[in-house]
């Protein structure tokens, strides 16, 4: 336990928010490049996932509990996303027979 | 110290192989690993008890639910039509230009408190669940019942359509 206490010491938070901010632009790129629904989805997981994970920095670097537990609340609700949105994917599969996001471009309007 | 600086490059890593994979079942494993190293990151905030909701949550639930549709709908082939190389480009210098204002922006702040941490075990599951239970017991609630609307409308929106319907 001491051994990681001090490894938090040795780590700036400013790494914490560089190594977030680089994870959310590579979560943002794969929404822009790829046109696979699924493919797009995950990349919104990987912006929660380093959202979260700059949440946690700050609340152990300022010692207040509030938002680890902030954290978990988006943790219960990307779960719930995460199973809305595959079943709204089967749908449009089902009606579509493909998930690339190009053929519901009628939705743009 | 140097722990940190390890897994946040196997991060990078395979955050970028998820997004840069043919392959859709690739890319979910690829998925999986970046989750497991995020965990690791929690630990080494001294943050177990999100190390062990994410370990669960993510690479137990997450994890099966991706798999399990690409397989339903045998997705796994790395025949997806790709985008022009030109919106490609576009897009990926459009993600540098957000990097660079987050890394610029970031810059500017004052971080003085940088080693701030007195580590008074605030992350472990005694702490949280006081802190769960006290002051955020409404919206602990209120998130039960945010997850039954969602696993009822994941089944309505799954389920088969009705053909006289």
């Amino acid at each position: 336990m001491e051994n990681i206490t001090s490894t938090i010491q040795a780590v700036p938070l400013n790494h914490y928010i560089l190594l977030s901010a680089i994870i959310f632009t590579i979560g943002v790129i794969g929404v822009l490049v790829r046109r696979n629904a699924i493919i797009i989805f995950m990349s919104v997981e990987l912006m929660l996932n380093a959202v979260n994970l700059l949440l946690a920095a700050f609340s152990s670097y300022s010692g207040d509990a509030s938002g680890q537990v902030f954290v978990f609340f988006i943790m219960a609700l990307a779960a719930a996303e995460v199973a809305v949105g595959l079943a709204i994917i089967v749908m449009v599969y089902r009606n579509t027979s493909s998930i690339d996001i190009n053929i519901l471009n009628r939705l743009k309007w | 110290m140097s722990l940190f600086y390890v897994v946040a490059f196997l991060s990078i890593i395979f955050a970028l192989l998820v997004i840069f994979t043919k392959n859709p079942v690739h890319s979910v494993l690829y998925l999986i690993a970046t989750f497991f190293t995020f965990t690791i990151h929690y630990i080494i905030l001294n943050a177990q008890f999100l190390a062990v909701v994410n370990f669960i949550v993510y690479m137990g639930a997450i994890m099966v639910l991706f798999l399990f549709v690409l397989m339903l709908m045998n997705l796994n082939t790395d025949t997806e039509p790709m985008k022009s190389t030109l919106l490609k480009v576009v897009g990926a210098i459009a993600g540098g230009c957000l990097l660079v204002t987050l890394i610029g922006s970031m810059k500017t702040l004052s971080t003085a408190s940088t080693t701030a941490m007195d580590n008074t075990g605030i992350g472990l599951v005694e702490n949280l669940g006081k802190v769960l239970f006290s002051d955020f017991l409404l919206p602990f609630e209120l998130s039960s019942i945010l997850l039954l609307a969602a696993m009822v409308g994941a089944v309505l929106l799954a389920k088969k359509e009705n053909k006289t319907a």
